[in-house]
């Protein structure tokens, strides 16, 4: 089997290679029609990698399923008893498999590029070449630096080391596919930019083509980040989902980029402008996937998410500094091709907003960026490693998020061109108006009420952070909603349909515009869970049998505690009974499991999710005497983000739904009797 | 004298916008939080988890327990958070903060994100002032540029009868 999966990558790297090299020489001298030819020979070539990279990752996949532990990879990663599910993530559980994962997705893309090719020839056939280069690189990596299919020295082993016990939940067989579907896919828009930047391509067509592989990548980026947070909110058992991890940073500063790149890319095909800094936003977002990779596969940066260190760093190193030298060679020659059409008439309009949006979303890309390298660079200028953490991050971005907040609220309202104060002022009031009763109310109510409210900011910065977070979110859901209905309105005039229908035709008018809104009404119930956290609650305590606990609302109470013993795994739980307002709630049942394979033990909390708050048990450990240790946390409004998460990936959906056309009125002129003879030159 | 509607709004807008400020600058902050302060300040340093102090639950931790019993035993003592911390670096390396001290080197750190906002800022406000002041090509037909308050005319227009 092994040789099978070896003999398909050595084959896609020739098919890369040709593909690459053939179809350069096609560009070059396509005038001739032997090139024009032997062009179309290299996009098959492009499209027959896919098959032997899918050849390939199902050798390894079937290996994994066979228990076939003479491959070091299969034995390293999977065991006999590892559930199939997570055998079938074996592909992508280790440093080599995903790399191969990578490959194969990159191909995927690919596969679907050059069978679309029709759609404008020339561009694709340059795109096709960038993609080929990007992929022999991927190739050359599982082909000699991390060959997934290298065999175990010395005897076949019985078993195999087992999947690491932290990637045993569901959501890991979903989130790293999303995740790399969004890291590859972004390598789609940067081949139509770097192919339209080196033909010096007219007009804003690629942007258009590129638009939906931009959303399609974006949306798989967004759900990757977000089940990956879900899933450490679920499994790692500290309380939280989000810890500012070199890791976590990673898929973050792409998909600020790219977030940037989609409301500018606006800009240039409405009004023809920053057209240089879309093909930078385009090139920034591609390396900084590609530099997010290199960060969890070099060593470089200390990381508890990080694959083991190893010698691909260079490759990773060497690839990018190439990149970035080849799009700036193209980007000097030819740079003056991307002239603005237009000017700017006005600092309150919707180019401006775009602008300024921009900043932000570099602003929080750099300071992320230089969270994530500053103790490398202090390490390197001071001698010692110092820790950029939670704190650090809390502190600089905080407020560059609230800012753009208030950008997400202000710049829908903005018209193109120039937007008159006193139309903004009509249309900001009340949205204005209704979030700042929201924020009086949260601030306000009685603590007793529970969740956020009673949100009292003088008692701490985060709880200012938290109230002013709240208002910028209601007030960008106020806006979102007023959009809504004053186009539904103005429909449901002409039409007499009823609001929501009204609403619905809007929509699917122009679905990019109101999918965009839907997205914004997601990012604002993310916020709101976020600005939960000030008053997250936690407590910790040596539980025996009857003993209690009181957090928040709750009264926990432990009923017992006990062991199980599985095939793949030996668990110690305990039994909780849940009180509130001295009626039973639930019991919950928080474990500690230890897998037999690979001699590592986690926990697994047991979480009751609610829409005010979440009750989050975690079983610590044992004390002397074995009774557990169990922390509880309570965390409010929690579920927002998950929420806000699927309406924002609702949204991206909704905006890829092409457009219903608009029903044409046409005005019937009034009968004249006796019409006056039309005259040449009228 | 009468009072013009519009004023009071205005006025009542920007109070409503002065409260939450004046809310925030009078506050005070509570001295019972300090082990949960510090305890969120520090990391646990067992290399395994990388969490915040107060966070590990590193299973079989060998050290945040001993850890929060030092912060414990450093607030009971009455050290300030200053002495606290700086008896955790002494012992543990600069590596147990959380973030990077606002002296030396560590300083800039704290200062980038800042200038980079600053630098932001002043950059995207030369870039519309230019594009503001840029000359705009006249049409080879002399064609006359549209009057401000009749573009808002048509857009309005557009917006009635199309809105979107």
């Amino acid at each position: 089997m092994a040789q099978i999966g070896s003999f398909a990558l050595l084959l896609a790297l020739a098919l890369s290679i040709y593909s690459f090299g053939i179809g350069l020489f096609a560009i070059v001298f396509q005038k001739e029609p032997r090139w024009d030819r032997l062009g179309e020979t290299a996009r098959r070539a492009g499209v027959a990698v896919f098959g032997a990279v899918f050849l390939a990752a199902l050798v390894l996949v079937i290996s994994a399923f066979r228990d076939d532990f003479s491959i070091a990879y299969i034995f390293h990663h999977s065991n006999r008893d590892l559930p199939g599910p997570y055998k079938f993530a074996t592909l992508w559980s280790g440093q080599e498999g995903s790399l191969l994962f990578w490959s194969l997705l990159l191909a995927g893309y690919g596969f679907v590029l050059r069978l679309r090719y029709k759609t404008d020839v020339r561009l694709f056939a340059y795109a096709s070449v960038v993609l080929a280069a990007v992929q022999i690189f991927f190739l050359s990596l599982v082909n000699f630096a991390a060959n997934p299919f290298g065999l175990l020295e010395g005897p076949m082993r019985p078993d195999g080391s087992g999947l690491n016990p932290l990637l045993q939940y569901p959501e890991m067989v979903i989130h790293p596919p999303m995740l790399y579907l969004g890291y590859v896919g972004f390598t789609v828009p940067f081949a139509f930019a770097l192919g339209a930047l080196i033909m010096k391509y007219p007009g804003e067509k690629w942007i258009q083509i590129t638009r939906r592989w931009t959303m399609v990548t974006w949306g798989f980026l967004t759900c990757g980040i977000f089940l990956g947070s879900h899933w450490a909110y679920s499994v790692l058992g500290w309380g939280g989902y989000w810890g500012w991890d070199p890791v976590e940073n990673a898929s973050l500063m792409p998909w600020l980029v790219g977030t940037a790149f989609l409301h500018s890319v606006m800009m240039q095909e409405k009004r023809g402008m920053l057209k240089v800094w879309n093909m930078w936003l385009v090139f920034a977002t591609f390396w900084l996937a590609i530099l997010g990779t290199f960060l969890t596969r070099s060593g470089i940066i200390s990381s508890v998410h990080a694959f083991a260190q190893s010698s691909i760093g260079s490759w990773f190193a060497y690839f990018l500094a190439i990149s970035f030298a080849v799009f700036v060679f193209f980007f000097a020659r030819n740079h003056a091709h991307l002239r603005s059409e237009h000017k700017l008439e006005s600092l309150v309009s919707r180019e401006s907003s775009f602008l300024f949006n921009n900043l932000l979303f570099l602003l929080l890309t750099l300071d992320v960026l230089w969270g994530t390298w500053f103790p490398k660079i202090s390490e390197l200028v001071q001698g010692n490693k110092v820790t950029v953490g939670a704190p650090f991050y809390n502190r600089v971005a905080i407020p560059v998020t609230l800012f753009l907040l208030l950008l997400t609220a202000v710049g829908p309202l903005l018209a193109w061109r120039q937007t008159s104060i006193e139309s903004l002022k009509r249309n900001f009031l009340w949205p204005m108006v209704g979030a700042l009763a929201i924020m009086f109310l949260v601030m306000f109510t009685p603590t007793s009420w529970g969740s956020i409210f009673g949100l009292r900011p003088w008692h701490d910065i985060s709880y200012f952070y938290s109230l002013m977070t709240i208002l910028l979110s209601a007030l960008v859901g106020f806006t979102v909603i007023s959009e809504f209905y004053r186009g539904g309105r103005v429909i449901s005039d002409k039409t007499g349909q009823g609001m929501f229908a009204s609403m619905v035709q809007l929509t699917h008018r122009n679905t990019r515009r109101y999918g965009g809104y839907v997205v914004h009404f997601g990012v604002v119930l993310v916020m709101i869970g976020f600005s939960g956290a000030a008053l997250n609650q936690d407590k910790e305590m040596e539980m025996g049998y009857g003993d209690k606990m009181n957090i928040g609302s709750y009264e926990l109470v432990c009923r017992s505690y006990t062991q199980d013993d599985g095939p793949n795994q030996e668990s110690e739980w305990a039994l909780i009974d849940v009180y509130q307002n001295g009626q039973l709630m639930r019991t919950m049942t928080p474990q500690r499991i230890f897998y037999k394979a690979s001699m590592q033990a986690s926990t697994k909390p047991d979480i009751n999710q609610g829409f005010k708050e979440d009750l989050y048990i975690v079983y610590e450990g044992q004390n002397d005497k074995g009774q557990p240790i169990i922390k509880a946390h309570v965390n409010p409004m929690v579920i927002w983000i998950w929420i806000g998460a699927w309406v924002m990936i609702l949204g991206t959906g909704l905006a890829l739904v092409p457009n219903a056309p608009a029903p044409v009125t046409v005005r019937v002129p009034k009968f004249v009797e006796q019409a006056a003879p039309a005259v040449i030159g009228d | 004298m009468m009072l013009n509607s519009k004023f009071v709004l205005r006025r009542a807008f920007q109070c409503a916008l002065l409260v939450p400020l004046i809310v925030v600058l009078l506050g005070a902050g509570e001295p019972d939080a300090r082990f949960k302060a510090i305890g969120h300040r520090l990391v646990c340093i067992c290399g395994a988890c990388g969490e915040l102090l107060l966070e590990c639950n590193h299973v079989g931790c060998t050290y945040s327990d001993r850890m929060r019993s030092e912060l414990m035993d450093g607030i009971t003592r009455g050290d300030n958070d200053s002495l606290i911390e700086q008896a955790f670096v002494q012992k543990y390396g600069p590596t147990v903060l959380a973030a990077p001290t606002t002296s030396g080197f560590d300083r800039t750190a704290w200062v980038f994100p800042f200038v980079a906002f600053v630098f932001g800022v002043i950059g995207v406000v030369m870039v519309v002032r230019a594009w503001k002041n840029r000359p705009t090509a006249v049409p080879a037909g002399g064609v006359p540029r549209i009057a401000n308050s009749e573009l808002d005319k048509f857009r309005e227009q557009a917006r009635e009868e199309t809105d979107l």
